[in-house]
């Protein structure tokens, strides 16, 4: 087949909306779940679950399942999603929020060219399934690289789910914002938040919802949504299929290997569960190390959850490559040394 | 406000490392003992420094 052939199967394919952009979310498709299932509540949200996705809930004494799930939309080729599963209800106060999001690294998102007249455009897609009815609000979020206080800047989208227990396809096109640019380092350059019900402190400055780009503030971020899943422990919230993609189309969802899509994860998060991981090895007459090379360099140093079968050992020089530690041990004491389980976090 | 993650963080302590240089947070995260890098990037270091800031969290001269 000639390259001209080649080129215009191509260009054909594109019109047809089949050729599939690159996707600026990371586990989109929550095939990854490195950490497992968690249960968040107001003083313990974080990641769990689907990699890489954060969740909250700060609804009084409402508790959160976390869970990779394997209910997903049939015929779209996932196999799983990302659920927040009622296991406490609760009650809403002025301050009070439940949100899933991811954030996004500034350094991979430079080709976007915010805060140029050029801003491309961003389209985001996904499926998105509840008990639940009613609307929920969508928040891009962007902080700028000016210096010493840098500026935050919101696009808010208003999402309706119109029917109960069905998966249901959702995707918006925003413009790119052309008055902040976004930092170019390893810190959150987007964040994406999917906020469900919110108290008032979040819907105080009125409705922003279609507005395009604004100075962020807390108020803008929930007018209207309205999707409570702290009323009753049968309530829910799943995701799958998340895209956020340059341009005007929502593309068909990439899918990745399972190995690709771990090795980005694992830029942020990686654990190794296994007893007996690592061991200690003689370094001088008087310490043993224990070191610990990371499957990829991580975004940050990370923090260290490490299990020891034995002994009191302490950290030394960690970096974004690997970790280390030692402990008070001569050649003489014949202790095998090792670890039971090591998690190291690097997320935004 | 801003939304803020909620981590209970019910210790801290500077630690050395081998050569006496002060090398991190030995802080007991949500119930585990974790070595928090002074990394700005890092978020439970970043948060450590905020309940600092707050005066919620006192984070212990090293041994």
């Amino acid at each position: 087949m000639s390259r001209a052939r080649d080129f215009a199967d191509l260009a054909g394919a594109a019109d047809a909306g089949t050729v599939s952009g690159a996707n600026l979310i990371i586990n989109g498709d929550m095939a990854v779940a490195q950490r497992g299932d968690v249960t968040i509540s107001a003083s313990s949200s974080g990641y769990g679950g689907a990699d890489r996705w954060i969740t909250y809930i700060t609804a009084g004494t409402a508790t959160m399942d976390v869970s990779q799930d394997t209910d997903v939309p049939s015929g779209q080729g996932f196999s799983n999603s990302q659920k927040m599963a009622c296991s406490t209800t609760g009650t809403f106060s002025s301050s009070s929020y439940s949100l899933i999001g991811q954030l996004i690294e500034g350094q991979n998102l430079q080709h976007l060219k915010f805060g140029t007249s050029s801003a491309e455009s961003l389209t985001l897609s996904f499926w998105v399934k509840s008990n639940k009815t009613g609307t929920f609000n969508v928040e891009i979020r962007s902080t700028d690289s000016t210096l010493p206080t840098a500026t935050t800047y919101q696009n808010v989208t208003q999402v309706t789910i119109s029917a109960a227990d069905t998966w249901e396809y959702k995707t918006f096109t925003i413009a790119g914002n052309t008055s902040g640019d976004i930092r170019n380092n390893s810190f959150a350059g987007l964040e994406i938040y999917m906020w469900l019900k919110t108290g008032s402190d979040f819907t105080s400055s009125g409705d922003v919802t279609g507005n395009g780009w604004v100075t962020y503030l807390a108020g803008n971020t929930g007018y209207g949504a309205d999707i409570d899943i702290t009323t009753s422990t049968s309530d829910y919230f799943a995701i799958t299929g998340v895209k956020l993609e340059v341009g005007s189309t929502a593309t068909p969802f990439l899918h990745e290997s399972y190995g690709e899509n771990l090795a980005k994860c694992q830029r942020y998060y990686w654990q190794n569960a296994n007893n007996s991981g690592y061991y200690a090895y003689q370094y001088v007459s008087t310490h043993k190390f224990l070191p610990v090379f990371f499957p990829v360099p991580m975004r940050a140093t990370p923090t260290a959850d490490v299990s020891y079968s034995t002994g009191s050992f302490t950290e030394y020089a960690t970096s974004e490559y690997g970790f280390k530690s030692y402990i008070t041990s001569s050649y003489t004491d014949t202790t095998g040394y090792s670890t039971t389980y090591v998690k190291f976090e690097a997320e935004l | 406000m801003n939304i803020t993650i909620k981590m209970n963080i019910t210790s801290a302590q500077y630690y050395n490392d081998i050569d006496g240089n002060q090398s991190g947070v030995k802080a007991t995260i949500d119930g585990t003992e974790m070595f928090v890098p002074l990394d700005p990037a890092n978020r439970h270091y970043a948060e450590i420094l905020r309940q600092v800031d707050a005066g919620e969290l006192t984070i212990q001269d090293a041994e």
